[in-house]
């Protein structure tokens, strides 16, 4: 019974203890600045991470293009939030600006998902990122504003006049700014708790053992009458959906998004990649612990200076090496054993 | 006129597409890892032709010498190092991520040893090309070149792959592991050759590349990286001629993308086109099909 | 699988729970907060892209800054309380420079001389603001960045460059025809093509061709400079920054293309780029506030210094930065400010003495600014003859 508990809520039980014990540590004033302002970024590279494993891990199939889902989240929540900046109040408009950003980023990867399923492996992969790279090239390249004539979009800043009393929107390079900053770590942890739910009821239903079994072989799910394409496309859109809820955080966090090449292009996408792979892949908790630990670290090694990032990058190389290669797994492996025979009485003093 | 201008302009981009294309899918398709840095490979080979010539005075066929040996040296350490043990991990991807943080590793040390400020590269063709029609038309000399060089990489390596043992060996490894291993192939030592080579012929393809657009900076590697891939998949994934018909295509698309549609959205549509390709062609334009076994 | 995770769980909370600690202590330790004393010390922080694309902007920033903090130490300090300084890398990333911010701000930072581009600039004024905390950008051209009534910079505005660059252009007269190449994915180099394409055609300037190209395919230029050959332009504007700038003028000489480039203060480096053939930006003509071959002895002392302790040709950004640190300091000595003052009330003071001040600084004789926080300073143009900048 205990055990049963543990295995299936242990690690929701962990994420409200962090929120807590970070919640509590922040209130009496024992959190710097600087490590308070990680959280809210914390949590939304562990939705994506989330999402990404959903479709690198359950579905099976690589994409390197989910920054481009959490732009689009990033882009229409920020940009519903600044048209009802006035009309509605916070808490309703930020709930809402979530659906928005949710909806066109699943939208947007069911209407991707249709090309994109069709193809296999490496070349899935490249496709994915090739839709990551025009959403990021198109949305930095418009101007987009409202005005009492209604909508405007142009690609040239010289087509683009609004009347006095019109808003700007999207305005090419310099993008999204004045988003109201309306994230929050716990906010943050809310959405990554029910990404989490979402995503562990989905495996456990029969849906997600459809899917599964596509990822295990694909002929032998066909062969047994699961209806792939279906299955397909509900985990590459829910994946999408869920990387847009990340945007809409990241959006309302960083309130300003200018020269997005530098936070949603191929090297973002990427680097969910990396903390889909170090956490585990297929293992939707540990991609929440590897983002989260990926991101801290080149934070908590500013004070490397200029050789910050090349530590980092050891780092990055020194624990893939730890966690994937087999012969350092055989011995961990070897380690664990040793130590279970030594320490009969082990279980509960570890979690 | 000005059309076949643009379709010279495109060409010459393509052609350096097309080279580093070639070293990417000899990795790609025998080792079946992208490596993600191999597009740093080629900035390391840029940053010693650049020291051994304009630092060191060198000749620049010594600096290049010396840059394909570096960076033969620096693609098999590599190897040894961060992939190898990586090899029989339960996901190949594995094996991508840690080339992402060798690709990062290379970056910052180039960071730190050359600095951030761009150079400026002393090209090491000093041919300016042939003029046609009065000036109207011109072939720039770095372009003809590289194709030259190109070609010359793409027939030079089908010679070796399908004439030497090692080349058949390579080809083994990359269509069977397992069944390479029971024919007495040493797998990580092929592997290791094909590392070598590819190592070395990202050094000529930085060598050209500085040479068509003569700036280095610690990241120049990256985007030609990504392109490379593009092109590789775009002619067919491990198909030799297929990453140097792919480079080329994607040259000329990408120029006359940015002259007849729009300069903004050249990248957008450049990927579109691709995805349109890829999806009437689903192996790419020279890939085989492969049979899928249950 | 359950056992690696409870094993990365454990580590997990060890290492939040050990970082945690440490942010406290530090915290603890140096905060100012809004009655902390620093002993003496006034902290200055600086914010930039240290690694990654827009490395060298922001290594100009940083060193340009703490070469200015050095100097005023060494020559006895500010009102008798000295200078401490510290750089931080954004990676050229909002959400990062906002992180370079906080990562300032428990060291103890009063106040702020970056960040270094608009982007960055735009995303972190929000928190100064939010903070009070006085912030000077030295090199952050948007419109939106200044904002705030406590953020003022040392640049032009990239409105006020493109101008001030198209009228120059309509009253010398220079050239007929004009073409324009800029980077549609950057807010610096697109705004300043806005407002000089506005000014252009209140002047009744021609532009034949005004083509654009991105962070990600800046390398051929050959459509761009065709379409500029091809439309008859004899001036090409180049609202851009010289990495770029050096292969534009490279495959333009290649295609023997050769009309009269003009640049702004994104230009100016381009002489300095190691192992350039300066030939190649021969009668190019540049706006720029500062000029690292200018003969005036505060120039020259910089130029030396900055060579020796970082061993390259400063730029404009180092300029900007080193005038911003010195704009302080007078800003400081004039409202008689002190270090053991909150972070509210020096980032207050401070804004009252902005308006007020005026400065003998490198990229100006006499810099003052206007309570808006934009820079009072006359557009300097120069050309490049025989590989060296001359006045115009």
């Amino acid at each position: 019974m205990l055990n049963t508990i543990r295995r299936k809520y242990g690690f929701y039980i962990v994420i409200v203890l962090f929120w807590l014990l970070m919640t509590l540590l922040k209130s009496a004033g024992a959190l710097s600045s600087h490590f308070a302002s990680l959280l809210v970024p914390m949590t939304y590279y562990a939705i994506a991470a989330v999402a990404l494993n959903l479709c690198v891990g359950i579905l099976g199939e690589l994409s390197i293009g989910h920054a481009g889902f959490m732009c689009i989240g990033a882009f229409s929540g920020a940009i519903f939030s600044l048209l009802t900046k006035e009309a509605l109040p916070g808490a309703l408009r930020f709930f809402l600006a979530f659906l928005v950003g949710i909806a066109l980023a699943a939208l947007f990867g069911f209407l991707i998902g249709i090309p994109v399923l069709r193809l296999k492996g490496d070349y899935l992969a490249i496709v994915t990122l090739a839709f990551g790279e025009i959403i990021k090239n198109i949305l930095q390249a418009v101007y987009f504003g409202v005005d009492s004539k209604g909508v405007h979009l142009a690609l040239d800043m010289t087509d683009f006049t609004l009347e006095p009393d019109g808003l700007t929107l999207i305005k090419g390079p310099q993008g999204v700014s004045g988003t109201p900053r309306d994230s929050s770590f716990t906010v943050g942890i809310i959405v990554l708790l029910l990404a989490l739910v979402l995503v562990h009821h989905l495996m456990d239903s029969r849906d997600g053992r459809a899917i599964m079994a596509i990822r295990d072989n694909r002929i032998a799910a066909e062969a047994t009458g699961i209806h792939v394409t279906r299955y397909k496309m509900l985990a590459f859109t829910l994946s999408a959906a869920i990387a847009g809820a990340a945007g809409v955080l990241f959006s309302h966090n960083v309130t300003t998004m200018t020269n997005i090449t530098n936070y949603f292009n191929y090297n973002a996408s990427i680097m969910l990649l990396v903390y889909v792979v170090l956490g585990g892949i297929g293992n939707i908790n540990g991609s929440v612990v590897a983002a989260m630990i990926l991101y801290l670290l080149p934070e908590m090694m500013r004070g490397l200076q200029r050789y910050r990032m090349l530590i980092y990058a050891i780092v990055l190389i020194l624990m893939m090496l730890f966690n994937w290669s087999p012969a350092l797994v055989e011995k961990r492996r070897k380690a664990v054993a040793w130590l279970k025979n030594k320490l009969p009485g082990r279980g509960k003093g570890v979690a | 006129m000005s059309f076949l201008n643009y379709l010279i302009n495109g060409l010459s981009l393509g052609s350096v597409y097309a080279i580093i294309a070639l070293g990417y899918t000899m990795v790609y398709g025998i080792a079946k890892m992208l490596n993600f840095a191999h597009g740093d490979i080629i900035m390391v080979g840029s940053y010693i032709v650049y020291s051994a010539m304009s630092m060191a005075g060198m000749h620049p066929a010594i600096a290049i010498l010396i840059a394909m040996v570096g960076c033969m040296v620096l693609g098999v350490v590599t190897e040894r190092v961060a992939y190898r043990p990586l090899r029989g991990a339960s996901s190949s991807l594995a094996v991508l991520i840690t080339a992402i943080g060798v690709s990062y590793l290379l970056q910052n040390i180039a960071l730190l040893v050359f600095g951030a400020d761009t150079k400026a590269f002393t090209s090491v063709i000093n041919w300016k090309g042939i003029t046609l029609f009065d000036g109207e038309l011109q072939i720039r000399g770095t372009t003809i070149i590289t194709i030259a060089v190109g070609l010359l990489v793409l027939f030079g390596l089908q010679a070796f792959i399908h004439r030497t043992k090692s080349g058949q060996a390579m080809l083994a490894v990359a269509q069977d592991r397992g069944a390479a291993t029971l024919c007495g192939i040493d797998v990580n030592k092929t592997i290791a050759i094909t590392f070598a080579i590819g190592s070395s012929l990202a050094a000529v393809a930085g060598v050209l590349f500085c040479s068509t657009y003569p700036t280095i900076t610690p990241y120049i590697g990256s985007m030609p990286g990504i392109k490379a891939f593009v092109a590789a998949v775009f002619g067919g994934i491990g198909s030799i001629p297929g990453a140097m018909i792919g480079g080329l295509t994607l040259g000329v698309i990408e120029i006359l993308s940015r002259t007849y549609i729009s300069s903004q959205l050249s990248e957008a549509i450049v990927f579109a086109i691709l995805i349109v390709v890829l999806l009437v062609k689903p192996t790419g334009l020279l890939g085989k099909r492969v049979m899928e076994k249950v | 699988m359950k056992k690696k995770l409870a094993v990365s769980v454990v580590a997990l909370m060890t290492s939040v729970l050990m970082l945690a600690g440490c942010g406290g202590g530090a915290s603890g330790g140096s905060s100012q907060g809004s009655g902390g004393t620093a002993g003496g010390v006034f902290k200055i922080g600086a914010i930039g892209p240290m690694t990654g694309d827009g490395a060298a902007y922001g290594m100009a920033v940083v060193n340009g800054s703490k070469l200015a903090v050095d100097e005023i130490n060494a020559a006895g300090g500010v009102n008798g309380f000295t200078f401490e300084h510290k750089g931080e890398d954004d990676e050229l990333n909002n959400e990062k420079s906002m992180n370079a911010y906080n990562t300032l701000k428990d060291w103890g930072m009063q106040v702020l001389v970056g960040p270094t581009t608009s982007g960055c600039c735009i995303a972190v004024s929000d928190l100064a603001h939010e903070d009070s905390m006085f912030l000077l950008t030295p090199s952050g051209t948007a419109l939106d960045c200044v904002k705030y009534d406590n953020v003022f910079r040392v640049c032009f505005s990239d409105p006020a460059q493109g101008t001030a660059s198209a009228k120059y252009l309509a009253e010398k007269g220079i050239g007929s025809k004009y073409a324009v190449i800029y980077d549609s994915s950057d807010p610096y180099s697109s705004g300043i093509y806005e407002s000089f394409n506005a000014e252009a055609s209140a002047q009744g300037l021609t532009i034949v061709s005004a083509e654009a190209f991105t962070s990600d395919s800046n390398k051929d230029f050959s459509v761009q400079l065709q379409k500029a050959k091809d439309g008859g332009a004899d001036l090409v504007f180049l609202p851009i920054y010289y990495n770029q700038a050096a292969l534009i003028l490279k495959q333009a000489a290649d295609m023997n293309y050769q009309p009269v480039f003009f640049g702004c203060d994104g230009m100016d480096g381009i002489l300095t780029v190691e192992n350039f053939d300066t030939s190649l930006a021969e009668g190019l003509i540049l706006m720029t506030p500062f000029s690292a071959d200018a003969t005036d002895e505060r120039t020259v002392n910089f130029v030396k210094k900055y060579q020796e302790q970082f061993g390259e040709v400063p730029n404009q950004f180092a300029a900007d930065a080193y005038d911003g640190v010195y704009a302080i300091k007078e800003a400081i000595e004039k409202k008689n400010l002190t270090p053991d003052m909150s972070t509210e009330d020096i980032c207050k003071g401070l804004m009252e003495a902005f308006p007020e001040i005026t400065i003998n600084g490198l990229t100006s004789s006499a810099l003052s600014w206007d309570a808006s926080g934009e820079p009072n300073k006359e557009p300097r143009i120069f050309a490049i003859e025989g590989g060296k900048y001359v006045v115009q």
